[in-house]
């Protein structure tokens, strides 16, 4: 079997886009913004901690995000790095983090689309920085097969 | 592609349910949705049009249980089988962990079946996955019917095997879904070639459902394991 692709989200990086992306809520007054992995996983949710099923509601923003981005080549752009629903009382912005999550931001009335337009490319700015990071940078020990080694029964138990 | 995410303990894999319209892949899912326990699984999301065909995609995660203080989850997909939904179907494909092959048994689906794993090979090799060298398990669906081909045939048309070149790998390995049939095996060419692992099902009634899973998703975890 080839080795499998994986990529790990540790603690550290946890806090850091907490901090970030804290500091754009109260900054534009969004409700909560989340980041999902373009094969639409979760991966973490900071602000208002959504009444709704946040796992469909990742898988559905990636789709939604990876169809755009067929559309965008077939009119002959690259990508669209960010795309905008309005809704009646909620709207969401959603924007390209890293060519590797997508986040999407919640907000009402109690802000405008201009203001988290605005703030939303420094806070995208400051979370490529999480992102981009040099593969060796990520400590040795954080990866599938320092937790996985040797798990070969534990996998087994769990499917006998 | 997985997600081992430390901060809230979860390691998240996507496994794809691919082949040719109405061989099944949304019965599986609908299988499985209907038998977890529901605080083991999510919501089942459907897309699809109003005769109930895939659209775009059906989605289903289930926790299959902790390894090591990481809970394992599993988020299953099916894509559209029908031919002219190329584009959606392979959207999905993005960052696949596993993949299922839902093959129909039926002897007059098996064009529909070859141009499906045809389809499926192309896709991959556009994202650059070698779908030879990844968890991959085909499931030879409708066995009830009086009208399934035999289980033989579908092997030589569907999984006829690829080409072995680690010599750590050239050993015989029986199939643990059927110990009578080898996974890895010489030709009497000399060459080895390795099969993907076949389970049978009738989908409908929940038959082979879950092995398929259980399959899948163990390779899936077990490729985790010895990735670096």
């Amino acid at each position: 079997m080839s080795r499998a692709s994986h990529w790990s989200f540790t603690q550290h990086d946890a806090d850091a886009i907490t901090r970030i992306l804290l500091n754009f809520l109260q900054e534009t007054n969004s409700r909560s913004a989340l980041l999902v992995d373009r094969s639409g996983q979760l991966v973490t949710t900071v602000g208002e901690q959504p009444q709704f099923d946040a796992t469909a509601f990742a898988t559905l923003a990636a789709a939604d995000f990876s169809a755009n981005d067929q559309l965008a080549k077939l009119i002959g752009e690259t990508d669209f790095t960010t795309l905008f629903h309005q809704g009646e009382r909620d709207s969401m912005y959603v924007a390209d983090v890293a060519r590797r999550l997508i986040l999407v931001v919640l907000f009402d009335q109690r802000t405008t689309l201009g203001l988290v337009r605005l703030r939303l490319k420094a806070a995208v700015a400051e979370l490529n920085q999480v992102f981009l990071r040099p593969p060796d940078a990520q400590p040795a020990d954080l990866g599938a097969s320092h937790l996985l080694a040797g798990a070969e029964d534990d996998i087994d138990r769990l499917f006998s | 592609m997985s997600v081992i995410n430390y901060a809230s303990r979860e390691i998240n894999c996507k496994i794809v349910y691919y082949g040719p319209g109405l061989g099944g892949k949304t019965t599986n899912l609908e299988h499985v949705y209907a038998r977890v326990a529901p605080d083991t699984r999510g919501k089942l999301i459907s897309l699809a049009t109003e005769n109930e065909r895939t659209l775009f995609f059906d989605f289903l995660p289930v926790d299959l249980g902790t390894i090591r203080g990481f809970k394992t989850r599993f988020h299953l997909y099916t894509v559209p089988g029908q031919v002219y939904y190329n584009a959606s179907r392979k959207l999905i494909l993005k960052g696949v962990d596993g993949v299922v092959f839902v093959a129909d048994s039926q002897v007059e689906r098996q064009e529909a079946n070859i141009e499906a794993m045809q389809n499926l090979y192309d896709n991959m090799a556009e994202y650059g996955y070698d779908i030879t060298r990844m968890p991959f398990v085909i499931q030879y669906n409708k066995r009830d019917l009086p009208n399934a081909a035999p289980i033989e045939e579908l092997d030589l048309l569907l999984n006829p095997g690829f080409e072995v070149v680690d010599p750590a790998r050239q050993r015989q390995m029986a199939d643990p879904h059927n110990p009578s049939r080898l996974l890895v095996s010489q030709l009497p060419t000399g060459e080895w070639v390795e099969h993907a692992p076949s389970i049978e099902a009738v989908a409908v009634a929940g038959d082979g459902v879950f092995d398929t899973l259980k399959a899948v998703s163990k390779l899936v975890l077990k490729s985790l394991a010895s990735s670096s």
